[in-house]
């Protein structure tokens, strides 16, 4: 097989590493949402049917959403096998946390309506709840770990070894720059949910709670990510590539030399068009604030996507061409150009998702083109045996 | 490397695994069946056959939702446990998987949602698309899955890269139509397919032994007996098939399922029962069936399969050739580009034994340094334990057969005795609804167990395919799994007894307006002859 060859292993990495956004933005845009009208459940709805509408918002489209983050942990084995391997051991007591949060939400949704009862429906109240917000603060958590750096080793036979103990490991990961950054991926996330909610139910008291929470929560993000900024400008150190750069070698990280200093931010100095995603970032996000006080629908949506992808986009490109820095040991820092699959898997991978992604996107766009409208309390009330 | 780690790493996969098992046989085939009941109901427009799509969907949907929240932490652990195994043969293993999501997950999932929530909102021929699409996307799935884990069996397609200590990929064509991954894949599904034929035969049995909802139970018998009788006539047959291509590709699994210490002159004979001791390597008790093995095996008269005694003596010398190609990987991972052309020949040419000579990391830290002693006990280690292989194997077979038996004989009582049930067969059929999850787990035992010592067959030792972890890691997660999956577990049985128990939800309404305007249309001398 030499098709492959027509396209360069460098450009291929350069691909993957786009199309690792996407998936994580794909993520963050679909199940974003459904994990912020998790995390507002408890604030925006009183009453059981109010309760009822709001799940029933995201009832027919969260099993859908939720493939993203699948079908993301498949690309990342498929396509950056060691930071597969590196990062879901590595993180393994927080992975599993969130784990346990994606499965008991599934669960949440579906068998939370199936019995009477406040008591049964309120415990599922409380896992939607904690199912939303806890990996939505626990994604940013991540975030911040990867930007400072994770405490691993490469062996020469490339085995991954993290420092510290078990608890250690996940008490680690909880330093002031992460949760900054989790809470700013909680406060996106609920925003997210927010708009969401305001488009798709009817003028009244849930609809303005959810406005109202969202629009806080548009701020504290919008602050928590200039906040970042600061903090990333002056406190944190950034990883550079040392020497020459080889990007169409062998996947091997240890074949590359990597030193610490200068801050992340030198990358705006480098390639000032990156700068672009940090202001879709601010804007959107200030932009959904003005559409959720206004009460606009779909503008306001498109805004806290636009927020959303401004964010995700920036930590990408800041930290460019790195995806996982090790704090311990800088040589085995992963990087784009040497923590892919073989040029040949990056090329079949791409095929398969340039036939899928698109059908993918286009079935979406139609299952939400005949869920579109407004879920009402009438809807809840009269149809009640087929809803959640 | 802590010998607990292993040994915690694989319970927890076992556990989790055949938990997530519970789940995926019965969505398998169900989808089919609510699909195959929706389709009669858009071509014959009777309301019986909506109500039964309706009332067979909520089964699937509560039975659903468990397959795809354990479906995720089959996804999440071969990262979180087995973080050397991603490592090795991410670059092939991964793919699959990653395609099942885009192929397939996407699909059902995407679809599920609109097939409980878009009765109003679709037209029928729309819900009809809708609820095939999700029957294809978890069949679909399935193929993905088993071709990653077909590959774990033989795995083609691939080899070793030096510069960066991993399986590499050389041919997606060899990976995708791997014989042992399609074969797999028949053979599962259609397991699946059993496992909700049998469900949805017991369960309408039980009604009609309480004279409840009495015409659902009858079409619903009519579906599954037909639909289950060709599914378990496939399992068998696949089944078989497995059985030849393990014959050239897993040769010391077949030889432990069958205890064949000895190699047997061809045609070899099929042990149908005895009790296999491992210490003395002989098969106490055991009843024979001259020549089955043979045929069944190599479908000849004159080709030998080999015993185990034979394999581990190759073992052996795989070993040895391993270690060569392990002393000139050391050069070659040291000298990189200036690796002299002579020792990346000999590196090439015993590089297909490499995981052999892993095999002695159990024993010595560097392989080179390992004894003779020590070459012989790793040689001894690639056979895997014999008696649970032998059993799980046969109770596998046995219920097979009891599955096209039952099927036939419920399949010809719908077609030719008037839909009429003796009662003893119908508390037969209520009291085989576990066995089909017997045999699916039993199958997985033993295409799993009978791998070991291996992750990947010949390739990769599972002993050193794990994570670096510590055993409270692990423990903790585990007792999480276990205390959170049984809590899982009991909610759902709970709520489908309560959804059996309740029975379908009858529109009275609906069908009463249905019978109403076909009395008028089969009859229309009634209207233009009333009634004097």
């Amino acid at each position: 097989m030499i098709l492959h060859e027509l396209m360069s292993y460098e450009l291929l990495r350069l691909i993957w590493w786009v199309l690792l956004g996407v998936l994580l933005i794909g993520f963050a845009l679909t199940d974003g949402f459904d994990m912020g009208v998790g995390a507002l459940l408890p604030f925006v709805a009183g009453s059981d049917v109010e309760r009822r509408v709001v799940i029933n918002t995201v009832g027919p489209v969260w099993e859908g959403n939720q493939v993203w983050f699948i079908l993301g942990g498949g690309a990342i084995f498929a396509a950056w096998p060691p930071l597969y391997a590196v990062s879901f051991s590595g993180f393994y007591l927080a992975m599993f946390l969130v784990l346990a949060a994606l499965i008991v939400r599934p669960v949440a949704f579906k068998y939370r309506s199936k019995r009477e009862g406040a008591a049964w429906r309120a415990r599922w109240d409380w896992a939607l709840f904690v199912s939303g917000a806890a990996p939505a603060l626990l994604f940013g958590v991540a975030v911040g770990n990867v930007m400072q750096g994770a405490p691993f080793r490469l062996t020469d036979d490339l085995h991954s070894i993290y420092e510290g103990g078990a608890l250690w490991k996940l008490l680690a990961l909880l330093d002031p720059f992460s949760l900054l950054a989790g809470a700013v991926s909680l406060a996106l996330l609920t925003m997210h949910g927010a708009a969401w909610l305001t488009l798709k139910l009817e003028d009244g008291a849930v609809r303005d709670r959810a406005r109202a929470y969202g629009s806080t929560a548009a701020l504290v993000a919008v602050g928590g990510y200039l906040l970042a900024g600061l903090w990333l400008a002056i406190g944190i150190d950034g990883y550079r590539l040392v020497g020459a750069v080889v990007t169409d070698g062998p996947s091997n990280p240890l074949h590359s030399e990597v030193a610490r200093g200068a801050s992340w931010l030198v990358a705006y100095a480098e390639r000032p068009w990156i700068a672009v995603a940090p202001a879709m970032g601010v804007a959107g996000a200030l932009l959904t604030f003005r559409g959720l006080r206004a009460g606009r629908e779909v503008t306001t949506l498109l805004a806290s996507k636009m927020a959303i992808l401004g964010v995700i986009a920036s930590v990408g490109l800041t930290m460019f061409p790195f995806i996982l820095p090790s704090s311990i040991d800088p040589r085995s820092s992963l990087t784009v150009w040497d923590s892919s699959s073989s040029h040949l898997t990056l090329f079949v991978m791409l095929v398969s998702t340039a036939i899928f992604l698109p059908l993918i996107l286009l079935y979406t766009a139609w299952v939400y083109r005949v869920l579109w409208g407004k879920v009402t309390e009438r809807d809840v009330v009269d149809n009640g045996h087929a809803l959640y | 490397m802590e010998i607990g780690i292993v040994e915690l790493s694989r319970l927890q996969f076992a556990m989790t695994a055949m938990y997530h098992f519970l789940f995926v046989p019965l969505t398998l085939g169900l989808s089919i069946i609510v699909a195959i009941m929706e389709t009669v109901y858009v071509m014959t427009g009777r309301p019986i056959w909506r109500q039964m799509t309706k009332f067979w969907g909520t089964l699937f949907g509560i039975n659903f939702v468990l397959g795809v929240a354990t479906g995720i932490t089959m996804e999440f652990q071969f990262g979180m446990n087995w973080s050397y195994y991603s490592h090795y043969v991410g670059d092939i293993f991964g793919a699959p998987l990653a395609i099942e999501g885009l192929m397939a997950f996407f699909l059902e999932a995407t679809f599920v949602g609109l097939f409980f929530f878009g009765w109003d909102k679709l037209s029928k021929v729309q819900h009809l698309v809708v609820a095939w699409l999700v029957a294809i996307g978890s069949n679909f799935s399935a193929l993905w899955i088993l071709i990653a884990n077909g590959w774990m069996q033989n795995p083609v397609g691939a080899e070793f890269n030096p510069m960066t200590m991993r399986m590499e990929m050389t041919s997606f064509f060899e990976v995708m139509f791997n014989e042992v991954a399609q074969a797999k894949f028949v053979h599962t599904v259609s397991a699946g397919y059993v496992t909700a034929a049998v469900f949805v035969l017991g369960v309408s049995a039980w009604y009609l032994l309480q004279n409840r909802h009495v015409d659902l139970a009858r079409r619903s018998i009519a579906v599954a007996a037909s639909f289950g009788l060709a599914s378990a006539l496939s399992v068998v047959v696949l089944g078989d098939e497995s059985g030849y291509s393990a014959t050239h590709s897993q040769k010391m699994k077949l030889a432990a399922i069958e205890a064949m210490w000895e190699t047997e002159p061809a045609p070899a004979p099929f042990t149908v029962f005895g009790f296999p001791d491992q210490a003395a390597r002989e098969t106490h008790y055991a009843v024979h069936i001259p020549f089955a093995m043979g045929l069944i095996g190599t479908r000849s008269l004159d080709t030998q399969i080999p015993g185990i005694a034979e394999l581990v003596a190759q073992a052996g010398d795989r070993i040895r050739s391993g270690l060569v190609a392990y002393d000139a990987l050391m050069d070659v991972r040291a000298l990189r580009e200036a690796t002299p052309a002579e020792t990346r020949a000999t590196f090439d040419a015993h590089a297909g034994d490499l995981g052999f000579a892993f095999l002695l990391k159990k024993y010595v830290d560097d392989p080179r340094d390992a004894t003779e002693a020590q070459i012989a006990l790793a040689a001894g280690d690639t056979v895997p334990t014999v008696w649970p292989l032998f059993w799980a194997f046969r109770v596998m077979v046995a219920l097979g057969f009891a599955f096209i038996a039952t099927m036939a004989y419920f399949f010809w009582r719908a077609s030719f005795c008037g839909m009429r049930f003796p009662r003893p067969a119908l508390w037969l059929a209520v009291a085989m609804i576990p066995a089909p999850w017997i045999a699916a787990e039993m199958g997985w035992f033993v295409a799993e167990f009978g791998r070991q010592p291996w992750t990947v067959d010949g390739v990769l030792p599972t002993a050193m395919s794990v994570s670096h972890l510590s055993v409270t890691e692990l423990a903790l997660t585990l007792a999480g799994f276990v205390a959170f999956y049984t809590v899982l577990f009991v909610i759902e049985m709970a709520l489908m007894l309560k959804f059996i128990r309740k029975g379908p939800y009858l529109d009275v309404a609906e069908t009463e307006s249905w019978r109403a305007a076909r009395r008028d249309r089969l009859a229309p001398s009634a209207i233009a002859t009333p009634a004097e």
